[in-house]
């Protein structure tokens, strides 16, 4: 039987997994765009999950809320990342230090 | 539903006049800079007016996700003002490369702060967060031609993204282990034993939190994003949006995590003490006055926390005057800064082009050390006046170690502003020179400011006080 600690083991793998997309990965930052949809995705398992144990609606309600917002998070990210990708001819994650200190 | 309705009218205001300043742009053009900039300015000034009318009605509207109040009208009326301002101050900024878009940007940004100021409910503050962020990440990197504004926003939305999947994961959990969204539901909750998972989750909410009003350990993001986007954007990241994240981690930590008090206390004076000995620290030796700005809001965020570390009434009127105060002199502090340009019309960022600013713009070089010395807290002149308020709360709440480390850090953080004035009034006048005056509504924004922060402000502590402590009352 999978009950709910399955579920959270999956969804903390998944977001610890995200993270360190974030911080690992020094290549390309269409890896972090990747990398930040795996971490709302790991979220959504969790509310769904918990909206099931619990028996209340408010968590899947709250996961089409998460879903929505991510997808236009995903499309600014990409917008950004072009009028990037113009300026400098690059999308590699170390040649983003035109500022320092 | 529709009684509902009349109690959200600054929202809806927003909503409806940024479409329509959406619409102006679109339609009439970008080179109609007057038509939609007066659209959004109006649109401001009714929401605030609706805010006004609001005072006095206290009420949960749409199934108790939202809170109409006076503590959320206090930061509504100053996130308002300050949006204000960001659009007042942009055309002669961009010139030609001014764009319907800022407007509506910010109107919709304000909008998204307004739902977070008056959130009592997880789904409504991230809604209102996420509101904000999506329209502040394509502001930062408004000027598109320019390298380094585009890479201010592709860190700002990388690392923004990151922290609100933190916040996301940190309310999952609050979600799961409490079973409800509601802030009350959740401070009941927490009221007995608390377990890991609890615990998690109010870490992971506060760390989401905390990077949205860039304290240490997740400031990294801010001396970037401040120097590479356009000025005007700078003066409104550092004024609004630590308004609405400052007011919305208040509602969290006092509305919903009160009970735990064990749990997050800590957590907050870690990040107090750590943002205001980082902000101190990391200013010195900065050679641009963004930057240096940067590092001395990280800095303020610190004293500001102080005062929500006591989680007392007196700490949260201490955090509403800090944030009236603190508003008021970055403005008017980036706002001197939008004046520095060279002969060619250029912006200057470098603070040694500053040298003796005093002798060919002394009223300029005066503003500017008012304000710099008003960030550090120096006693005649009214910064002083919230610092020492939020001391005197963590001393009450007997937190007196953390105020005492609070005036020691405040003390070495008084050098690099002096280190800046010293530049600007005692150093030979620099080859790259300063010139092009402001224009008359900078310049009175930036003269009725520095007066106001000199002594004038002193007049003002009356109302100022009845107007936080009733605020504060709301949440107790």
């Amino acid at each position: 039987m999978i009950g709910i600690g399955h579920y959270l083991a999956v969804s903390a793998v998944l977001f610890t997994l995200g993270v360190l997309g974030i911080f690992i990965n020094r290549k390309n930052i269409i890896v972090i765009l990747m990398a930040i949809e795996l971490i709302l995705l790991s979220v959504n398992i969790n509310l769904v999950a918990f909206s099931g144990a619990l028996n209340d609606l408010v968590g899947q309600v709250f996961a089409m809320f998460v879903l929505t917002v991510a997808a236009g998070e995903a499309a600014i990210g990409l917008a950004i990342l072009v009028i990037y990708f113009r300026g400098r001819g690059t999308i590699a994650v170390d040649d983003a230090n035109r500022m320092k200190g | 539903m529709s009684a509902d309705l009349a109690l959200i009218w600054p929202e809806l205001i927003l909503t409806i006049g940024g479409l329509i300043t959406l619409m102006l742009g679109t339609f009439a053009g970008d080179r109609q800079v007057g038509l939609y900039q007066l659209a959004s300015l109006v649109t401001l000034a009714a929401a605030a007016v609706a805010v006004i009318a609001l005072f006095g009605t206290e009420a949960t509207v749409f199934s108790g996700t939202l809170a109409v109040d006076a503590f959320g009208g206090f930061a509504k009326l100053l996130i308002y003002a300050a949006s204000f301002v960001c659009i007042a101050i942009a055309p002669r900024f961009f010139r030609d490369g001014m764009r319907a878009e800022y407007p509506v940007l910010i109107l919709f940004a304000a909008l998204g702060m307004g739902i977070m100021a008056s959130a009592r409910d997880l789904m409504t503050l991230y809604v209102g967060l996420e509101l904000n962020s999506l329209a502040a990440y394509v502001l930062a990197s408004f000027m598109r031609t320019d390298d380094r504004s585009s890479e201010a926003g592709l860190k700002y939305f990388v690392l923004g993204s990151l922290a609100s999947g933190m916040l996301l994961y940190g309310i999952s959990l609050l979600y799961g282990f409490t079973g409800t969204t509601d802030f009350a539901g959740i401070a009941k909750a927490l009221g007995g034993e608390m377990g890991t998972g609890l615990l998690f989750g109010i870490v992971f909410v506060i760390a989401g939190l905390a990077f949205k009003i860039s304290a240490v350990p997740f400031h990294m993001w801010t001396p970037d994003v401040y120097e590479g986007a356009p000025t005007p954007v700078t003066t409104f990241f550092a004024s609004a949006p630590k308004v609405a994240a400052m007011v919305l981690l208040t509602r969290v930590i006092v509305g919903a995590m009160a009970p735990a008090i064990g749990a997050w206390q800590q957590i907050v004076i870690f990040l107090a003490l750590a943002s205001i000995i980082l902000g101190a620290v990391g200013a010195i030796g900065q050679k641009n006055i963004k930057r240096l700005l940067a590092y001395s809001s990280i800095n303020n965020v610190g004293f500001i926390l102080i005062g929500l570390a006591a989680g007392t009434q007196q700490g949260v009127e201490a955090v509403l005057s800090y944030l009236l105060v603190y508003v008021v002199t970055t403005i008017g502090s980036f706002l001197v800064v939008l004046q520095l340009r060279d002969r060619e019309g250029q912006q200057v960022e470098s603070i040694p082009a500053l040298a003796g600013l005093s002798q060919y713009r002394p009223g300029l070089a005066a503003a500017m050390a008012v304000f710099l010395l008003s960030l550090a807290g120096i006693p005649p002149l009214f910064g002083f006046w919230p610092k020492y308020l939020v001391f005197e709360a963590a001393v009450n709440a007997n937190l007196v170690p953390l105020a005492v480390a609070g005036i020691v850090a405040s003390v070495i953080g008084a050098f690099y502003y002096i280190a800046v004035i010293k530049t600007m009034y005692f150093d030979e006048r620099s080859e790259a020179e300063v010139s092009g005056g402001g224009n008359i509504l900078e310049g009175t924004i930036v003269a009725v400011s520095a007066l106001w922060l000199s002594v004038i402000g002193y007049l003002f502590i009356g109302p100022l006080a009845t107007a936080s402590a009733h605020a504060a009352s709301v949440l107790f």
